[in-house]
């Protein structure tokens, strides 16, 4: 396939995570900061964001499952997590997130467990697309992201 | 006594006299008189005993036969029972056979085309790989729709009970039928009524399967036209006998049928008005959905069959559009199995409406809030930014008009609609109401390219700092549309229908919100640079990844970024003296948040000492501290001014806000380039 298929490709997915909602704006202006000074921005944050949240939303079910529920710590967790997913622009990570902490605040244990089973399947189905997302776009070579188009 | 008359029948006694004389030996004959009658009493009751004897000996007889008879047949019957019941496993057994054993090859089949399709092929190639993918899911969805048959009869069909979105599921299946609507260039429009609440529980599967087979069936056999998708409440419909057959009040324009017609027969509806309103409880949402098409129509002698499976209208239907006829009848079931009905009226050469109903319950928690929720999911979508603008549409043809309304308002945009481009025209520069955004249907914009020309001369006129931006509402892709009669700012960018309510964000995104945000960037872009390039910053964040973007944004703007991660790092490094220019504070921190850092360094400041020596003799240390907040909640700005902050900015960074709260501390560099 040639390179230009793919970068068409690769722009496709992008617009369609965006139409789908799965990222926001925010990942759009991530690809803006990568140049040539870093050809990588995007994905290294990326990775480190799914490392990060992965011992977040450990810590997080480990506070759940264990005894009673502290809500003010769970509180800090889910900010830390939330914060994260909004600066890589993880549209519906974050709404989740959000939907989350209300009920954390409204100290509803019932309503926590429940949105975090969503909060854990949208962070796994983010993963999964942005794995494939990168692949491809590795594939489309150095320049395959839009990064550096609008200047 | 004595004499002759006797009768003769022969008995007689003798009876010796005996005197006591030997001499005289008298005898006396006694006769009867009169015949014996005959003794009836006897007659009558032995006769009796004995019928009854009879009778009673013929019951025993029946009794025992039909005894015998009845455990024959129990024991036949008994027999076919088993017979039957392992029929029945045969065929669950064949069913989960069939169900696995021929779908997992068909999987691999099409998952292998799936990857060929992914490596180098040419173009011959390319297109047999794609007819080969085009049979394969034919044909596995024709054993899906078989199977689903063979489920139905089998009673074994059940729905699910989850929430979902009536509103998401339309949208998936309208962009399903996007694609070919365009190619065959006919309309395609999904209206729902706003009354119909924004959550229902039911199942989102089959309700989405039978309107994928009804939309199916339209997009096979419709042409030209349009295929227009109602949604309402039974309540609202009810009642209602407007009759839209007149031409200009369809969506394309072309007749269609009634389809008041097609729900004349439903049971549901049969009943008086009085008996309706009461029974059903006030959680169950009875919906009816309309599925109306300006195609063939079915042929009057074909109109009984159409719900039976297999059934085509004609041997030639299924060479010539596939398809196995059994949509329809399994829609059919699926319909009474949501307690609705179905019905269709169809005129040949007109076109045909099917409708059917279905009862699912309100998925809202309480459901007078569902306005509220409403509104609330509308401004949660994507759409904050569309918030409280205002379109106009301009399309001269009601129903359309109607359909446009609805998806733009479910982005929280209020709607005005005119009917012409200069009524349009005068709407937008009486000014009264600030008019956002314009969509011009395609239709009219090609009637009249003067006036059209015009009407983009005049946007360039409009004495405003953001001009509406116009859009075009197209059908399909004409390559008539180059004609750039302009070009510019202000060509109209051009929205492909079927209107969707997120694709619309999308593209209205990317022309207004990317394309204003794109501006201000290039605006402010060249100007955060002045500020910031080479200012020494420093980024307390105790989240990795925030502190890596927003580390990233800054060192974009070219400024020399240092980070760190926690409120204590935050005092130590900026202790007097130290050549920061300013810090990125984040708030949430654990061990130290952000305002309590910020206190300890403005108490630092106050008191620490000054070394002559450095940095300009300035006495008083100030360090501008920026808070970086997530939650706007969080920071009000009085609490950061409290502790000692000098502003603040969310997170994640937006160029404007940064630029506004940064260019209170720093002066432009002189020598800024770009």
């Amino acid at each position: 396939m040639d390179r230009n298929h793919l970068k068409r490709q690769v722009d496709f997915m992008k617009r369609s995570f965006l139409d789908q909602g799965y990222l926001d704006e925010q990942f759009i202006q991530l690809e803006e900061l990568q140049d040539d000074d870093n050809p990588n921005f995007v994905e290294e944050i990326v990775t480190l964001f799914f490392n990060d949240s992965a011992r977040l939303l450990q810590n997080i079910e480990q506070a759940l499952v264990s005894g009673p529920i502290d809500f003010p710590s769970l509180d800090n967790y889910m900010h830390q997590f939330k914060g994260s997913s909004s600066s890589i622009g993880a549209k519906r990570v974050k709404n989740e997130c959000t939907r989350f902490k209300e009920y954390c605040t409204a100290g509803n244990a019932e309503g926590c467990l429940r949105t975090f089973v969503q909060v854990k399947q949208e962070h796994a189905i983010l993963k999964t697309k942005l794995e494939t997302y990168f692949q491809l776009a590795k594939q489309a070579g150095p320049s395959g992201t839009s990064g550096g188009q609008i200047r | 006594m004595y004499g002759s008359n006797v009768s003769a029948d022969g008995l007689q006694h003798v009876s010796t006299l005996n005197f006591g004389d030997p001499f005289r030996k008298h005898e006396m004959h006694c006769r009867f008189k009169q015949k014996p009658p005959w003794p009836w009493l006897a007659i009558t009751t032995s006769i009796g005993i004995l019928v009854i004897a009879y009778l009673v000996g013929y019951i025993f007889h029946a009794t025992v036969n039909r005894i015998a008879k009845v455990e024959d047949d129990y024991n036949k019957m008994m027999e076919l029972k088993k017979k039957a019941e392992a029929a029945d496993v045969a065929k669950s057994q064949f069913l989960a056979t069939v169900s696995h054993e021929i779908r997992t090859p068909m999987n691999g089949v099409l998952g292998m085309l799936h990857m060929l399709m992914d490596t180098d092929l040419d173009v011959t190639q390319q297109d047999y790989v794609r007819t080969a993918q085009g049979s394969g899911k034919a044909l596995v969805s024709l054993i899906n729709e078989v199977l689903d048959q063979a489920k139905i009869e089998s009673g074994r069909l059940e729905l699910d009970a989850v929430q979902f979105d009536l509103r998401a599921i339309l949208d998936d299946v309208l962009s399903l039928f996007s694609g070919k609507s365009q190619e065959k260039g006919v309309e395609l429009a999904v209206y729902i009524s706003d009354r119909v609440p924004e959550m229902l529980i039911g199942d989102p599967g089959r309700f989405r399967q039978i309107i994928t087979n009804l939309m199916g069936n339209s997009m096979k056999f419709t042409e030209k036209g349009h295929i227009f998708v109602t949604v309402h409440l039974v309540e609202e419909v009810i009642g209602s006998t407007e009759v839209e057959t007149s031409s200009e009040n369809t969506l394309s324009g072309f007749p269609v049928t009634d389809r008041c017609s097609s729900w004349k027969g439903f049971k549901a509806f049969s009943q008086e008005g009085s008996t309706f309103p009461l029974s059903p409880p006030s959680d169950s949402i009875n919906l009816i959905v309309s599925v109306e098409d300006t195609g063939v129509g079915i042929p009057p002698e074909a109109q009984s069959r159409v719900f039976t499976p297999f059934m085509q209208v004609g041997p030639s239907i299924s060479r010539i559009h596939g398809g196995t006829g059994i949509g329809l009848s399994i829609s059919k079931c699926l319909v009474g199995l949501m307690n609705g009905e179905i019905g269709f009226v169809s005129i040949p050469k007109t076109g045909s409406t099917f409708t059917f109903t279905a009862v699912f319950t309100n998925g809202c928690s309480n459901p007078n809030e569902y306005k509220s929720h409403k509104i609330n999911n509308q401004s949660n979508s994507a759409s904050t930014e569309f918030q409280g603008m205002t379109a106009l549409v301009v399309d001269p043809r009601p129903v359309r008009a109607k359909v446009s309304r609805y998806h733009i308002q479910r982005l929280g945009i209020s709607v005005e609609v005119v009917s012409d481009l200069n009524q349009g025209w005068s709407n937008i520069s009486s000014g009264n109401g600030a008019i956002d955004i314009v969509l011009v249907e395609q239709e009219v914009w090609d009637r009249d390219s003067h006036l059209s020309s015009l009407f983009i001369n005049n946007f360039k006129k409009i004495d405003r700092r953001t001009p509406p931006k116009l859009f075009i509402l197209a059908n399909f892709i004409s390559t008539s549309r180059t004609s750039a009669t302009t070009s510019g700012d202000n060509t109209p960018s051009i929205i492909m229908k079927p209107l969707r309510s997120s694709m619309l964000a999308a593209s209205l995104q990317r022309a207004m919100g990317v394309g204003s945000k794109g501006n201000a960037r290039n605006r402010e872009l060249p100007a955060l640079r002045n500020l910031l390039l080479g200012r020494k910053i420093l980024i307390i964040d105790d989240n990795n990844v925030n502190l890596k973007v927003a580390a990233g944004a800054l060192k974009k703007y070219g400024a020399e970024v240092e980070c760190a991660d926690s409120g204590k790092k935050a005092v130590s490094l900026l202790k007097p003296p130290h050549c920061f220019d300013a810090c990125f504070m984040d708030i949430q921190m654990p061990e130290m948040d952000g305002f309590e850092a910020t206190k300890l360094i403005r108490e630092m400041e106050k008191h620490g000492e000054t070394s002559v020596e450095a940095y300009d003799n300035v006495s008083n240390w100030h360090v501008p501290i920026l808070a970086m907040t997530a939650d706007v909640i969080q920071a009000t700005h009085e609490e950061c001014l409290k502790c000692g902050m000098d502003g603040y900015v969310s997170k994640p960074f937006e160029a404007e806000q940064l630029y506004r709260e940064v260019s209170r501390f720093f002066q432009s560099v002189p020598n800024g380039n770009l």
